[in-house]
């Protein structure tokens, strides 16, 4: 660290020195982050199983690496920075790869979750095709299982 | 680096942690459970949109504060920020009347495993909005006076974590139907 945050901010100070951009930069990329948002709204509309998969949450990433590369403006950070982040992404990624093969599957060799599969049979069976807060107002969320059921 | 905007780089550090266990854990029990998609098609895909509509504005509100702070103006950032902490206020309001219709229609946190997830995740989300909104009411008020101008990027920064959080919770809750 080559300095504090107790010095009073002088204009173009390393301080507050980080963006660069005139104004009409941040509303363009702004303006491409909203054509992302509809593209992702109107994308899972087609029915298509790989368009939402690649609408919804392909971008959602690049809407992430705008934010981050332009809002920010971790491109010009410390290189640190960026490593401390992607530690933290790592660790979510081997907790996910531990944990992901005992809730993901309901059955091994030596085990079986009966009250998992007990909970898909049920969600299943009892269905809920009402549309977005539809037919069903006041009554109970329809496949309700308790939340001990559902694990 | 100044030690105020390290220190936002660490807090974000951590927030990937509780954020990315709460999304992971959901993502895997979405994938292991296809009944959730009974319930899943009962959010509001449009009230989703337009909170996030609102988050990448106030983001963009934020990034343009931190500009004017860069450039010394301290009014033109405290407006900006003002702004910020406005799209905060309307985004918890789009978010009330969502949970109300959903609590209405019987879609409760103890409903099923689903609606825990939908209300815990959302839940978390709504609480660092508020915290964002309440540090921004600081730095703005100081930054009016030209004072601790630095504040501001710190602030957006962590602003601007809060709408990426947002951008990976609303294909996970409103998208994947």
């Amino acid at each position: 660290m080559s300095d504090t945050a107790h010095a009073p901010a002088a204009p173009g100070s390393h301080a507050v020195a980080h963006a660069s951009h005139p104004d009409s930069f941040y509303v363009k990329i702004w303006g491409v982050l909203l054509v992302l948002l509809v593209v992702s709204v109107v994308g899972p509309e087609l029915g298509i199983r790989v368009v939402t998969l690649f609408t919804a949450f392909g971008i959602a990433v690049v809407k992430a690496y705008l934010v981050i590369k332009n809002f920010m403006h971790l491109g010009v950070e410390k290189k640190y920075v960026a490593y401390l982040l992607l530690t933290m992404l790592a660790l979510m990624v081997v907790m996910v790869g531990g944990v992901g093969p005992d809730v993901l599957r309901h059955q091994g060799t030596n085990w079986d979750n009966v009250a998992a599969k007990k909970a898909v049979e049920a969600g299943l069976k009892a269905g809920g095709g009402h549309g977005e807060h539809g037919a069903d107002h006041g009554a109970p969320a329809p496949g309700a299982a308790s939340p001990g059921e559902a694990h | 680096m100044p030690t105020g905007r390290l220190a936002v780089w660490w807090l974000i550090a951590s927030e990937i942690v509780i954020f990315g266990g709460v999304l992971g854990a959901y993502l895997m029990h979405r994938l292991g459970h296809p009944e959730w998609a009974n319930q899943s098609m009962h959010t509001s895909t449009w009230k989703g949109a337009l909170n996030t509509f609102i988050l990448l504005t106030s983001s963009l509100s934020a990034v343009l504060a931190h500009n004017a702070a860069s450039r010394g103006d301290g009014k033109r950032a405290a407006k900006l920020l003002w702004a910020t902490i406005g799209g905060g206020a309307a985004f918890l309001v789009v978010k009330s009347f969502e949970w109300t219709a959903e609590i209405k229609a019987g879609y409760t946190i103890s409903s099923n495993t689903f609606w825990s997830f939908y209300y815990t995740a959302a839940g978390i989300h709504g609480l660092h909005v508020i915290a964002g909104m309440i540090v921004m009411m600081f730095v703005a008020a100081d930054a009016a006076k030209g004072k601790e101008l630095q504040r501001v990027e710190n602030a957006g920064l962590y602003w601007h974590f809060v709408d990426l959080v947002w951008i990976f919770l609303f294909p996970l809750l409103y998208i994947a139907k």
